[in-house]
């Protein structure tokens, strides 16, 4: 299903991650900072594993249980990873990591 | 200067002692508002700061200041000290006030300014007071306690040195008029974490100390309480 191009994410290490109230929390160990994760959010964040690549991770988790077009979630998924990977809670690399 | 400070705080030295630390006066090379940094260098923790320097071992307990006579050195050592051994044993040291009062805490925590000081003044005659500027916080059996302490605020004095479970946390808040509104784990944990004192720049024990937070909000009711300074702000309290 991987087009090519594509991206993979992974969790840094540098955060603490835990569900609360029924919201994934992530803190940053450098600095407390913490931020809350909506629930598409969480569902990327838990597949960040560094080897599947985004497009399979939006098909696999998002495109199947809502209600959303591949391009659209894709599109919005490769926002929201830039968007973490600026605040150092995800890596996003153009290899899968080994 | 620290049996006045510390008051019944102050233990006489033991071998048994958890925490025990030897003060070496020095002139001070500047003052205490330089930047503190907090290491961990060859099994110990290391602190320093323009107006003390510090070697903690956390296998032993033991440690040792450099620092000026004068108490903000060494109280600065013990907030870190036990903010470090909280971290690894279930608690946290809180920026809030703290009293007992029909066998529960309450603490009611922010930053200067918040009215913790105040709401420490405005306590009925049957609240005993733990402290109005750092609270001591430690899971046990289950649940949480809060312990007093010898760190005080604007208040200056000493908390008395007893413990209680703790019924509610209370995020304060000046206001025209009193009032209390219950607050969400996750609302409480980005407030919350302001106020917790934590100076290692340590993953592991950020994570550790996240999870006891987290632990924390799970178990124990949080409230706004926007107030007005009158005693009667006391009625809406748990």
């Amino acid at each position: 299903m991987n087009q090519g191009n594509d991206k993979y994410i992974s969790r840094s290490k540098s955060v603490a991650a835990r569900m609360l109230g029924g919201e994934m929390m992530i803190m940053s160990t450098w600095d407390s900072t913490l931020f809350s994760l909506n629930q598409t959010a969480s569902v990327i964040w838990k597949a960040a594993d560094g080897a599947t690549p985004l497009r399979d991770i939006v098909e696999r988790e998002i495109v199947a249980n809502f209600e959303v077009d591949s391009e659209t979630a894709y599109r919005d998924a490769l926002e929201l990873v830039e968007e973490l990977a600026q605040h150092g809670i995800l890596k996003i690399a153009d290899e899968p990591h080994r | 200067m620290l049996r006045a400070r510390y008051g019944a705080f102050a233990a006489t030295p033991s071998a048994h002692s958890a925490v025990r630390i030897e003060v070496e006066l020095t002139a001070p090379a500047a003052g205490p508002d330089d930047d503190l940094q907090v290491s961990f260098e060859g099994g110990c923790w290391m602190m320093r700061r323009g107006d003390f320097t510090a070697r903690w071992d956390p296998v032993s307990g033991r440690g040792a200041v450099r620092q000026a006579a004068y108490p903000y050195a060494i109280d600065a050592v013990m907030r870190i000290i036990h903010s470090l051994m909280l971290a690894r044993g279930g608690g946290f040291l809180l920026h809030s006030a703290s009293a007992v009062r029909n066998g529960r805490a309450v603490l009611f925590s922010g930053v200067s300014g918040a009215g913790k000081t105040t709401i420490s003044r405005l306590a009925p005659p049957d609240a005993i007071l733990l402290t109005d500027e750092i609270s001591y916080v430690r899971g046990i059996d289950g649940g949480y306690r809060a312990f007093g302490t010898p760190f005080a605020g604007e208040l200056g004095i000493a908390g008395e040195d007893i413990a209680a479970p703790i019924g509610a946390l209370y995020f304060l808040r000046k206001a025209g008029r009193s009032e209390v509104a219950p607050v969400d784990a996750p609302r409480a944990a980005a407030r919350i974490l302001r106020d917790v004192l934590f100076f290692a720049r340590d993953a592991a024990l950020a994570d550790a100390l996240f999870a006891t937070v987290c632990d924390f909000l799970a178990r124990v009711p949080v409230f706004e309480l926007s107030f007005e300074a009158k005693p009667e702000v006391w009625d809406l309290v748990s």
